[in-house]
C-alpha cells in the first residue's frame, strides 16, 4: 500500500502545484502516514504524570432545552451588509461564513438571508395561504390544515441571483472571507407538502400559466411563477432542518424552488394567484433583470447556473506551513447533479479532478476534495465544476463579455485564490 | 339517480378535488371579500386597477415628504436605487427601465414608504406614479395617471428584454 509521508516528491502527483491522486484520501494516508502509536508501553501502576484539565475535575452542566453552539465558536456568525444603512437599515443581505463550516448542510442559524423591508412578526394562528385567481375553487389553509398533509424532504440549496457579486463588479478583487464574497448561498433539508398537491385542491384552470407568489412581509414581495415549475418541483417549506423554519426563512411556511433563484422562494408566503401571464412584478421588471453587454436585458432569468468555490483554503486564511493539505470546497448548480470538479493549483495549466462526497444530490450543494502538497510556493488554486447537463463554469473574462459593467447576477465564474510564498490566501481574478 | 349514477358522480367529485387523491382535502373556501388587494397584482394591461388618478405635481408633493429622504431630493441622489434615471448609482431606474408603468402603482401602493408600507391611498399611488414618470420624462408633466392612461404609458425600455423563460425554459441562461 502506498503511503504519503512528509516527502512529497514520493507522493502521487497528478496535476501542476502538488495536486495529489485523489484515492490518497481513501487510503487514509493524508492525515499524517502511519508513525506513532506502536511502541508506547506504559509503566505499571504508576500514574502518568500529564496535566489534567480543570473540566475533567468537575460535573458538567445541566441539560438545556435548545443547545447552542460551543462559547469559543461564537465568532461563527453570518457578515451582514446593510447598505443603506443610514435611511433603510431593514434592507439588508446576511452571508454564510461556508470558510468556517464543513460538510454540506448549512446550520439554520447561519443561512444567508436577503431581506427587501425587514424580518416580519407574524402570528402563525392568523397567518393563511390563499389560492386564488384562475382556479375552480379559491381556498386558503391555515397552519392546522396543512400541518395534516403528507410531506415530502429534500436538501437543496438556495442562492440569492447577487450571490458574489463584488466579484462581478468590483475593478480590483475584494479581500474578504466567503461569507462576503460567496455567502448568498445556503443548503438545508426542507421539509414540506408538495405544491401540487395544494394546486391540484384548488384546481389551476387551463389558462393558469402563471401563480403570483405574496409574501405576508411589509412590502409584500411578489414574484411570478410558472406553473410548470410549481407542479414540478415547488414545495411549500414548513420544516427547515427538521425544526419549524425560522422568522429569517420565511416563519410560518415559504415556497420553495429548487435550482431558482433565491428571491423567488417567496417567504412568509401567503397567496398564490393564478394569471393568465407574468405580472411584471417589481423585481422582475427592474432588480432581478440582467442587463447584458449590448445594452438590452434578459428577464425571467430563474434557474441558478453551475458553479463552485474552494473554502478551504480561501481569501483571509493563511497557510500554516508547507506540507499536505486537502483541498476542499462546495459545487453546485441549478440544472441538475454536479458531474465532476476539477481543481488546478497552478492557474489553469493543468487540471486534476476532485472527489465527490456522495450522496452527490440534484440542486443540493456537493462538497469535493482532494490532497494537495503545498511546497511553500506562490500557487495559483481553481476549480471548476461541471454538472449533469454538461455545463461548465466560465472564466470571470468570458463572464465579464456577456454582461453590461453594471451587472452582478448571475455571477458563476471560476474563482481563484492566490497563494503567497508566506501562505496568505488572496481573492484574485484569473 | 341510480346507484351506478350515484357512484359515477361521487367518484368525480372525489376526483375533482373536493377531497383531493394526495391530500384531506382541508381548504378552506376563501371568498372574494377576504383577499387583500396585495394578494393580487395590477397586470401590465391594467386589469385590477382601482379607480381614481393623480397627477405629477401632487405628486411632488408627497415625494417630497414621503419619498425623498431614502430617494434623494430630485429622485436621481439615492441612496437607495434611484427611481428617475439617469443617474450615477443605479443602472436600472423605475421610472424608465421597468417595461410597465402599472408596476410602478402597484409596488408603491403595497411597498412604499418602506417605513409605512400600504399606508397610501390609490390617488396617491396614481400621483406618485405620475410624478415619477415626469421626472424621466416619460410622461408630460400635466398628465393624468388614473386607470385608462397609466397602462398606455410606453415604457422606452419594453422592448428592450428577452424572455429567457419563454426561450429555454429551466435551462440557466
Ligand atoms: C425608509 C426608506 C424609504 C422610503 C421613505 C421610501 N422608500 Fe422606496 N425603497 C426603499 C428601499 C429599501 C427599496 C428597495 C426595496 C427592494 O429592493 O425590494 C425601495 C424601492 C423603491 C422603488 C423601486 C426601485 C427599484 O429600482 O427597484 C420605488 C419605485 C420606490 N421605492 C418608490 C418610493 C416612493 C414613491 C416612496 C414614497 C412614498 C418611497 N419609495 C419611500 C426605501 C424607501
Amino acid at each position: 500500500m502506498k503511503r504519503a509521508t512528509d516527502h512529497p516528491s514520493v507522493l502521487d502527483h497528478v496535476a501542476g502545484g502538488g495536486l495529489l491522486n485523489r484515492r490518497l484520501l481513501l487510503q487514509g494516508a493524508v492525515a499524517g502516514g502511519g508513525a506513532a502509536l506502536a511502541g508506547a508501553t506504559m509503566p505499571r501502576a504508576a500514574r502518568a504524570q500529564g496535566a489534567i484539565p480543570e473540566w475533567a475535575t468537575v460535573a458538567g452542566e445541566r441539560a438545556r432545552g435548545y443547545g447552542m453552539p460551543a462559547e469559543a465558536e461564537a465568532h461563527v456568525q453570518r457578515a451582514i451588509l446593510e447598505p443603506f444603512a443610514d435611511v433603510a437599515p431593514q434592507f439588508s443581505l446576511s452571508g454564510t461564513p461556508h470558510h468556517r463550516l464543513r460538510g454540506t448542510i448549512t446550520p439554520n442559524g447561519l443561512h444567508f438571508e436577503v431581506h427587501h423591508g425587514g424580518r416580519p412578526n407574524i402570528d402563525p394562528e392568523r397567518h393563511r395561504l390563499m389560492i386564488h385567481g384562475l382556479v375552480e375553487r379559491p381556498l386558503q389553509f391555515d397552519l392546522g390544515a396543512l400541518e395534516r398533509y403528507p410531506m415530502v424532504t429534500a436538501t437543496h440549496f438556495l442562492e440569492c441571483s447577487g450571490n458574489s457579486l463584488f466579484n462581478a463588479i468590483m475593478p480590483d478583487p475584494m479581500q474578504a472571507g466567503c461569507d462576503l464574497l460567496h455567502g448568498l448561498l445556503s443548503n438545508t433539508e426542507w421539509t414540506g407538502i408538495p405544491m401540487n398537491v395544494l394546486l391540484d385542491e384548488a384546481g389551476v384552470k387551463p389558462e393558469g400559466r402563471w401563480l403570483v407568489a405574496t409574501g405576508g412581509d411589509g412590502p409584500s414581495l411578489a414574484r411570478s411563477i410558472p406553473v410548470e415549475k410549481l407542479m414540478e418541483d415547488g414545495m411549500l417549506a414548513l420544516y427547515q432542518n427538521g425544526e419549524r423554519i425560522r422568522p429569517e426563512q420565511g416563519y410560518p411556511m415559504r415556497l420553495l424552488l429548487p435550482g431558482f433563484e433565491g428571491n423567488m422562494n417567496v417567504k412568509w408566503l401567503t397567496s398564490l394567484w393564478a394569471t393568465d401571464a407574468p405580472a411584471h412584478t417589481k423585481h422582475e421588471s427592474g432588480e432581478y433583470t440582467e442587463i447584458l453587454a449590448d445594452g438590452s436585458s434578459v428577464k425571467f432569468t430563474f434557474a441558478m447556473g453551475v458553479k463552485s468555490v474552494i473554502t478551504h483554503p480561501s481569501a483571509t486564511m493563511t497557510m500554516s506551513g508547507s506540507g499536505l493539505y486537502e483541498l476542499s470546497g462546495i459545487a453546485w448548480s441549478g440544472a441538475g447533479p454536479i458531474r465532476k470538479v476539477e481543481v488546478s493549483a497552478d492557474g489553469g495549466a493543468s487540471w486534476a479532478e476532485a472527489e465527490l462526497q456522495g450522496p452527490v444530490l440534484p440542486r443540493a450543494l456537493t462538497r469535493f476534495r482532494l490532497p494537495w502538497a503545498w511546497e511553500g510556493a506562490p500557487s495559483l488554486l481553481m476549480s471548476r465544476a461541471e454538472d449533469a447537463t454538461g455545463a461548465v463554469q466560465p472564466t470571470r473574462e468570458a463572464w465579464k463579455a456577456r454582461y453590461d459593467a453594471s451587472n452582478f447576477l448571475h455571477y458563476n465564474a471560476i474563482q481563484a485564490w492566490q497563494i503567497t510564498a508566506n501562505g496568505e490566501v488572496q481573492n484574485v481574478y484569473a | 339517480m341510480s346507484t351506478r349514477n350515484l357512484l359515477a358522480a361521487a367518484l368525480l367529485a372525489v376526483m375533482s378535488g373536493a377531497a383531493s387523491a394526495e391530500g384531506p382535502g382541508l381548504g378552506q373556501p376563501l371568498s372574494d371579500e377576504e383577499i387583500p388587494f396585495y394578494a393580487r397584482y395590477v397586470m401590465p394591461d391594467g386589469r385590477g386597477l382601482p379607480e381614481g388618478g393623480g397627477t405629477a405635481a401632487t405628486g411632488s408633493a408627497i415625494y417630497a415628504e414621503k419619498c425623498a429622504t431614502c430617494h434623494g431630493a430630485t429622485g436621481i441622489e439615492g441612496p437607495v436605487m434611484p427611481p428617475v434615471g439617469p443617474n450615477d448609482i443605479w443602472a436600472k431606474p423605475a421610472g424608465r427601465y421597468w417595461p410597465y408603468a402599472t408596476t410602478l402603482f402597484d409596488y408603491i401602493r403595497r411597498a412604499m414608504p418602506l417605513d409605512a408600507p400600504k399606508s397610501l391611498s390609490d390617488d396617491e399611488a396614481y400621483a406618485l406614479a405620475a410624478f415619477i414618470l415626469a421626472a424621466n420624462g416619460v410622461i408630460g408633466e400635466g398628465d393624468t395617471m388614473d386607470a385608462e392612461s397609466l397602462p398606455k404609458v410606453e415604457m422606452p425600455n419594453r422592448d428592450n428584454f428577452l424572455d429567457v423563460w419563454a426561450k429555454q425554459g429551466a435551462t440557466p441562461w
